[in-house]
């Protein structure tokens, strides 16, 4: 009895009752940090004794040839994908590996696929007004009511974007450039503090190209940003830093001239590219 | 509390709502007018047959607006949605049959014909609380939704959509349908509930109790039209077009679809109930033939023709086809049918917004007509 008669006074807080808070930590720099990951499905080592650190507000380019373990790194960050060993941490104070994929979203970590998917048949402001951080249980969405904070935030991201005169517009009517944006947007309704995106230009015009990489270039600074990218005039243009992966480990860090003067690099990867041109 | 209640009058600030109520009540008001102003004889005057006929036509609106909620915005196609509509039309039928009373060919003071004739001795336990209009009118509402929130709860729980869940929607009519048809269910089979003869006190078959029903028939749809509106207009509306559209994505996001899914079909599943106890008085009769599968797909064709996805799309296309039906069944009965399919080939090929779709089709052109703004980028 007494425990329920202390359990009820109000005059004390049990550790239990508190409301778990848990700002990310990067009072240490980095806000991504993998060690050692190693990932093999069916005995093909598709990551393998991975390293890599993201600091707070970075923007990373990553590439590699095809199978380099591009999407298989990003599945694990996002918990889709489970390594065999190694550390995954956000910030210094989450262990992903613990973590399931919306909590892991939760937590702030955005990602975006390589095939844009929005709502066609709704409105650009529509599409980030579901995407928006908010509560998504049934009656609260039947109530919930369009105020000045959420607009103010909706025409933030609108602006960003570069929408703003189509927000009225249904999505569907948009190009291919365009609906990657709003994909971006609505990622970024829902606050990220880190964005993980998947070859962004594939299928864009030079000028959409143009324009995506001012955006992406926008947001770090704000979010730390991951690009994964073939297009190897999109990385010049956009990165500070370039991680170059092969077969499943890094291969050469830097920014872009290091890493495009490394002669492993160039065997691996831009060698192709470089014959090509050459041709 | 305030935010709560205003998700429901947001329809009124509609046009197409205010225009939608507007004519619907300009109907009802001159149905009335024409049948009790008019003196019989008189080339305007609207018989009881036609006022009786009008509110079949109404109640059969509304269960289009229930299926095209579903269907139109979730992109769930229910073909069996006639369960619903009976379920809601048998609870109506047991209070009708209870206000019989000892008035029965029988006699008997509580039990119905049918149950003297098959012998019974006592009311089975399910006919209790049916001689009561408040209970037998909350049955209707919730008989109906609880079988969809069970049925709604194990079909979208395991993701079952798409052509598979249309299949199972017909499934549970059809053996709806053969369980009704039975004796020993005690829904007096075959034949159904019949010999109504009060509601609520009045005599159904007095043209003024007809008259009545087919304005509450109106009241409901207008209701149960201004529901579905703000349910549709709601942040919810927009998560169930997400979610029709690109259900993976919308999931993705943070909804959890199988639920928003389960609250809409159970929504829509009453609304039928609603419209199937509003029906049955006005025709004097329901029996399991309204489980029929063919029924609930003749539903989904007057949602098609009239037009997905706009609600007084579902509302014309059910008058608009059940006209059709009452002058085709009277004049030529064998091509009814043939009339039907060839309608449904015509819209899907002409008309693929169905009747409303050439509505809007109009108004636009009428816009562009004038230069304005929204011509121009439409042209664009």
């Amino acid at each position: 009895m007494s425990i329920l008669r202390s359990l009820a006074s109000r005059d004390r807080v049990f550790d239990f009752l508190v409301p778990v808070e848990s700002p990310v930590d990067v009072r240490h720099g980095p806000i991504l940090y993998l060690e050692d990951v190693t990932v093999s499905f069916d005995g093909f080592k598709a990551i393998n004794d991975l390293n890599l650190t993201i600091d707070d507000g970075e923007l990373r380019c990553i590439i590699g040839p095809n199978g380099a373990g591009k999407t298989t790194m990003m599945d694990i960050i996002t918990g889709k994908t489970r390594p065999d060993s190694g550390q995954v941490w956000f910030g210094s104070r989450h262990d992903l590996l613990t973590m399931n994929e919306p909590e892991i979203a939760s937590l702030g970590i955005g990602r975006k696929f390589q095939k844009p998917t929005v709502f066609e048949a709704l409105t650009v402001f529509e599409n980030l007004e579901l995407a928006m951080a908010a509560d998504k249980r049934i009656l609260p969405t039947l109530t919930a009511r369009i105020n000045g904070e959420i607009r103010d935030r909706i025409d933030e991201i609108l602006e960003i974007i570069g929408l703003k005169p189509l927000h009225a517009r249904p999505a569907g009517i948009l190009s291919h450039g365009q609906k990657q944006w709003l994909e971006i947007g609505m990622l970024l309704m829902q606050r990220p503090r880190l964005l993980l995106v998947d070859e962004p230009v594939a299928g864009m015009t030079e000028q959409e190209m143009e324009r995506t990489a001012e955006l992406l270039t926008g947001l770090a600074g704000k979010q730390s940003v991951v690009v994964v990218e073939h297009d190897m005039g999109f990385v010049r243009s956009i990165a500070r830093k370039v991680t170059v992966l092969h077969q499943g480990s890094v291969l050469a860090e830097g920014s872009m001239d290091q890493v495009s003067s490394d002669p492993r690099v160039i065997e691996v990867y831009l060698g192709a590219e470089a014959e090509e041109e050459t041709l | 509390m305030d935010s709560s209640r205003l998700w429901l009058l947001r329809p009124f600030g509609e046009r197409s709502t205010l225009i939608f109520l507007g004519v619907l009540l300009a109907a009802m008001t001159l149905v009335t007018l024409l049948h009790v102003a008019v003196p019989p004889g008189h080339p305007l005057y609207v018989s009881a047959y036609t006022v009786n006929l009008s509110g079949k036509y109404l109640s059969y609106a509304l269960l289009a607006v229930a299926v095209d909620l579903v269907w139109g915005y979730l992109g769930i196609l229910s073909l069996g949605h006639g369960a619903f509509f009976a379920l809601g039309g048998y609870a109506m039928g047991m209070y009708l049959m209870r206000q019989i009373g000892d008035r029965g060919v029988y006699g008997h003071p509580e039990l119905p014909d049918f149950m003297v004739f098959l012998n019974w001795d006592s009311l089975p336990w399910y006919w209790y609380g049916f001689d009561m209009a408040w209970f037998a009118f909350l049955m209707v509402l919730l008989v109906p939704g609880a079988l969809a929130l069970v049925f709604g709860f194990l079909a979208f729980r395991s993701r079952v959509t798409g052509v598979y869940l249309s299949i199972i929607t017909q499934a549970l009519t059809f053996a709806l349908m053969l369980a009704f048809f039975r004796n020993e269910m005690g829904f007096g089979g075959n034949n159904g509930l019949t010999d109504f003869r009060e509601i609520l006190g009045f005599n159904l078959r007095s043209s003024e109790t007809r008259l009545g029903l087919f304005l509450a028939t109106g009241v409901a749809l207008a209701l149960g039209y201004v529901l579905c509106r703000a349910i549709v207009t709601s942040k919810l509306g927009r998560v169930c077009v997400a979610t029709r559209d690109a259900e993976a994505r919308t999931r993705f996001l943070g909804y959890r679809v199988e639920r928003f899914q389960l609250f809409v079909f159970t929504v829509s599943a009453m609304l039928a109930g609603l419209a199937g106890a509003l029906y049955v008085p006005q025709v004097g009769i329901i029996n399991p033939s309204e489980f029929s599968p063919l029924f609930s797909i003749e539903i989904v064709l007057w949602v098609a023709l009239g037009g997905r996805a706009t609600l007084y799309g579902a509302v014309i296309g059910a008058i608009l086809v059940n006209y059709a039906k009452t002058v085709f069944t009277g004049a030529m009965p064998d091509a009814w049918l043939f009339a039907l399919g060839g309608l449904f080939v015509l819209v899907t090929v002409f008309l693929p917004k169905g009747v409303a779709g050439l509505l809007a089709l109009r108004l636009r052109r009428r816009r562009d007509g004038d230069g304005s703004f929204s011509g121009k980028e439409a042209s664009a």
